[in-house]
């Protein structure tokens, strides 16, 4: 218990402080994680879209996968990634192990899943309602899926902030891909591992108040942007 | 809104394209646990103008990163496996720098009476009979097998240990946390012990056995098999490390006033 308080105290005064190093890996953890949320986005919503509105051969199974790829453990994404970006890897030329690109790419894979399956869930309702309407309007196939999108984004914009909770406290990938280097690689959540392995609970324990505090600011800051949850609006 | 994220998409691109020139060491946790990476590098950026980015991992998985290429020299303390790395062409050779030393930790009432054995065979052998708990690194790390090679010289039989050994497959500070939630022995180097936050009931019950002796070793990794490898940074970090100036501040770095390390590169 005395640890909690310790932690409490010292992420106060690291906020406080503006620390430098925290202010670094924070950052850090953001550019990271917003970058592949964007990446993400932009292939996992139009993918969602295609597959409410076309009816192709293997959308079932292209959905049933989907829906298994939310529980993806995040290591074995890691360990893949890993292998694949090693200098003995298909894609060692590159050079991106041990890199920020690394995590985004780590990230993206994880969380385009579990975005696409809960964007679908809700384009498919609006598709039923709409369903008449555009066929008789006699729209193309990629006018429907915009009209989709732009009609059900605060319903997106749930789907975007689950795939940002679940890249912002990913831990295991992004730890074997970054290989959290200190100033280049290091985020709050592999920095709390560390913090953990040197027995240093309080400072391991105010970095996760810090993640704790930034996950809610940004969830804040979306909803505050899109003006959901307004008077008159849905 | 858009801006917001144009910003981001930015500075990640940007990120991307600030690879400057550095080089990547593979290093154990045994020694950056130990506090040591923190007074060095800052010197070596000064003196070299060169940013070594330390991956800190086990043994077992620094020589794979250097078999791989991912890194462009490896700082391990596990003689064998060292010699085989070179001797299988994936380093260019190996060169001492310093040692530290492996010591014993258990509850302070130590139960097995390990404090009063004569030598780390002896003291592993009491554990054994007496079938207290005991922690295992567990993750082929040059500790871990430093602790295989003393239960052999013990004349014990890891495989039939039962439900007291806890492999836990995990870093020196994880594995310490776990020891000392149990209340457990364990095999750590000294380093790591004393620097360590969160002892609770456990000491330092024996050290100072000449077996217990741990020898880091510098392995740069050789270019002909990764051609990409930074050979000339490597050499240059090489000549630092074995420099006049390396040993003043590495047999100078105490903690709680405990020298760590031993500077004996020739």
């Amino acid at each position: 218990m005395a640890d909690l308080w310790a932690g409490l105290s010292q992420a106060f005064w690291l906020v406080l402080t503006f620390d430098a190093e925290l202010m670094e890996i924070s950052a850090r953890s953001l550019q990271v994680t917003l970058g592949a949320l964007i990446i993400a986005c932009m292939i996992a919503m139009p993918l969602a879209a295609l597959l409410a509105v076309r009816r192709f051969r293997l959308r079932r199974a292209v959905i049933a996968v989907l829906n298994a790829l939310m529980g993806l453990p995040p290591v074995v994404v890691g360990l893949i990634v890993y292998v694949m970006l090693s200098r003995s890897g298909p894609f060692g030329v590159l050079g991106l192990l041990f890199t920020p690109t690394a995590m985004v790419i780590a990230q993206v894979i994880i969380i385009v899943p579990l975005i696409a399956s809960i964007a679908h869930q809700s384009l498919r309702d609006l598709w039923q309602e709409y369903h008449d309407l555009l066929i008789s309007m006699n729209v193309t196939q990629w006018q429907k899926m915009r009209t989709l999108l732009w009609d059900a984004r605060r319903a997106l914009l749930t789907a975007a902030l689950a795939g940002f909770g679940r890249a912002i406290g990913e831990v295991g990938a992004i730890m074997i891909v970054g290989g959290n280097i200190d100033q280049a690689t290091r985020v709050l959540t592999t920095a709390i591992a560390l913090e953990t392995g040197r027995g240093d609970f309080a400072l391991a324990l105010a970095l996760g108040f810090v993640l704790i505090g930034l996950a809610v600011t940004v969830n804040l800051a979306m909803h505050w942007l899109s003006r959901t949850e307004r008077e008159g609006r849905w | 809104m858009m801006r917001v994220i144009a910003t981001c998409f930015v500075l990640t691109i940007a990120g991307i394209a600030n690879a400057t020139e550095v080089m990547r060491m593979a290093v154990t946790t045994s020694f950056h646990n130990s506090g040591l990476a923190e007074v060095l590098l800052p010197e070596i950026k000064a003196d070299l103008d060169l940013e070594v980015q330390l991956l800190v991992v086990g043994t077992g998985q620094a020589l794979k990163l250097g078999r791989s290429g991912d890194v462009d020299a490896i700082l391990v303390h596990s003689k064998a496996a060292e010699e085989a790395f070179v001797a299988d062409g994936f380093g260019t050779h190996r060169r001492e720098i310093m040692y530290n030393d492996f010591v014993l930790i258990g509850p302070s009432d130590d139960p097995a009476g390990v404090a009063k054995a004569a030598s780390a065979a002896e003291a592993l052998q009491k554990i054994a009979t007496m079938q207290t708990l005991f922690v295992s690194r567990g993750d082929d790390s040059g500790t871990h097998k430093k602790e295989l090679s003393l239960w052999a010289s013990a004349g014990q039989e890891v495989d039939s240990f039962t439900g007291w050994y806890r492999a836990v497959g995990a870093g020196m500070g994880a594995a310490l946390n776990t020891a000392s939630a149990m209340n457990a022995y364990i095999l750590s180097d000294r380093a790591s012990w004393l620097n360590f936050g969160n002892k609770g009931d456990l000491a330092l019950l024996f050290s100072g056995d000449a077996v217990l002796f741990n020898q880091y070793a510098y392995l740069p990794v050789n270019p002909a098999r990764h051609p990409h490898a930074k050979q000339e940074l490597a050499a240059q970090l090489e000549d630092w490390l074995t420099s006049d100036r390396a040993k003043g501040l590495i047999n100078g770095y105490t903690v709680d006033e405990n020298a760590l390390f031993v500077f004996n590169a020739r």
